[in-house]
């Protein structure tokens, strides 16, 4: 594979760019990143994802993958090294159903939080600590998802961790409880420190709570005008 | 493979559950079929999907697998001998994924607002539905299947939908045939595969189902 060419085209603070850069850096592919100006999207990226227009893609060799659990898998299929889903069918169709869990129910439940008010939040919040409580259920005594090492799992869904406590932080809302979440409270840190490669490439948690916070101050305005 | 044990829940007129019918089929792996009654879920589907409550799941050997696409990608891994229902080539693969996760995206929510929902712009429904179909159409372009020559992943998430065209396109107030004629073409194509003849119900039986549910939804 030495030698193909293999771009990102992402965004910083974009959750889903985060996945694939964990991918990529986990099997120590090389590649270029491109960062998208959001509101601005160039015509590259309109052209490598005209159905959705949105970011994360690879491009590799010239040829373009959307979707970040897309993404994912095509990683794992081209670079076969570093394994990070199990080689038992079982084994990944359990990594893939919890995958498709974090993306279905707490993804929206935290950004609902995020994005709503009154009653309304109230409620998804509830929800997403219920689904939160799920996970920390599924994690239990282990490290990772992938048990002993980095695994599917904790490359498409640890920052959800960080990103709920920096929601819970912007809205005055608890979403990760330590007591009632004790493995999954350190769950994203066990992973950047298990993964020095992940920590390089991940932003710093405050400079993400000041980029949310500006967001959200962005939806608060739209929202009463 | 002699011995295992493969029990499938379901509801007959999930679109969902006849991906799994079908993969079942085309690698010709003998299974149980237990019929849910989704009003009054079995002990069993509330023990092996505990998390969503939901059909289908797939029991192999005593396991739970959950999720329709999820379960398909599954089937293709363990009854790999036969059939193969997602290409060999990693680029290819990524392109039927890409396709199974917009049918899920987008299809499947569109659909529903052309029968089950009253709304207050029911043209923009229709026209949302035929719009999503003829992107589809445009994958498709001028190959038999999705997967090319072969039948495969997209073609099995998404031919269960067409037995539910009938109720679409009474309630919806359109004609695939007018619309999207190729589509209809390609559906036509897979129904004459046994393992997708076997696995649909009859439109009529869908659209009485639906009329049904839109009663007990007070919009019939």
């Amino acid at each position: 594979m030495a030698g193909e060419k293999v771009k990102l085209l992402g965004y910083w603070a974009s959750p889903f760019t985060l996945r694939v850069h964990w991918a990529l850096k986990l099997k120590g592919i090389e590649y270029d990143y491109q960062e998208e100006d959001l509101p601005n999207k160039s015509p590259l990226i309109l052209q490598c994802n005209p159905v959705h227009k949105k970011i994360p893609v690879l491009v590799h060799d010239g040829k373009p993958i959307a979707e970040s659990l897309v993404i994912l898998e095509y990683i794992e299929e081209t670079w076969k090294h570093n394994p990070i889903l199990p080689e038992d069918p079982y084994e990944r169709a359990k990594a893939r159903f919890w995958v498709k869990f974090v993306d279905d129910k707490c993804v929206p439940g935290i950004f609902g939080t995020f994005s709503k008010v009154g009653e309304e939040q109230r409620k998804i919040a509830k929800e997403a600590r219920e689904n939160l409580k799920i996970l920390e259920g599924e994690l239990g005594k282990k490290r990772f998802f992938g048990d002993t090492k980095i695994g599917f799992m904790d490359v498409a869904a640890a920052w959800i961790i960080c990103w709920a406590q920096i929601v819970g932080e912007i809205v005055d809302i608890k979403l990760v409880d330590a007591e009632e979440m004790p493995s999954l409270v350190s769950w994203f840190q066990n992973v950047l420190e298990a993964a020095p490669v992940l920590k390089e490439c991940t932003p710093p948690k405050d400079k993400l709570l000041e980029h949310n916070k500006g967001f959200h101050k962005m939806l608060v305005a739209s929202a009463s005008t | 493979m002699a011995n295992d044990e493969v029990i499938l829940l379901d509801f007959w007129p999930s679109m969902f559950g006849m991906r799994l019918r079908i993969a079942l089929a085309e690698k010709e792996v003998k299974y149980e079929y237990k019929e849910e009654d989704l009003r009054n879920k079995s002990p069993l589907l509330l023990q092996m999907n505990p998390i969503h409550k939901k059909i289908p799941v797939l029991i192999h050997n005593g396991k739970p697998v959950c999720e329709s696409n999820i379960a398909v990608e599954y089937i293709d891994e363990v009854w790999k001998d036969k059939a193969p229902l997602l290409p060999s080539d990693p680029y290819e693969r990524a392109q039927a994924r890409f396709w199974a996760d917009y049918i899920d995206k987008k299809l499947y929510h569109s659909s529903r607002k052309t029968w089950s929902t009253k709304e207050e712009d029911p043209e923009a429904a229709k026209k949302d539905f035929i719009e999503i179909l003829k992107a589809l159409e445009g994958v498709l372009g001028d190959r038999p299947y999705f997967g090319g020559d072969n039948f495969g992943f997209v073609d099995i998430a998404l031919i269960g939908f067409y037995s539910w065209f009938y109720a679409y396109e009474t309630y919806g107030g359109f004609s695939t045939e007018t619309e999207c004629p190729k589509f209809v073409a390609w559906a036509k194509r897979c129904m004459q595969r046994d393992s997708v003849a076997k696995s649909l119900p009859d439109q009529h039986k869908v659209l009485e189902f639906a009329k049904a549910a839109r009663q007990r939804l007070g919009i019939e």
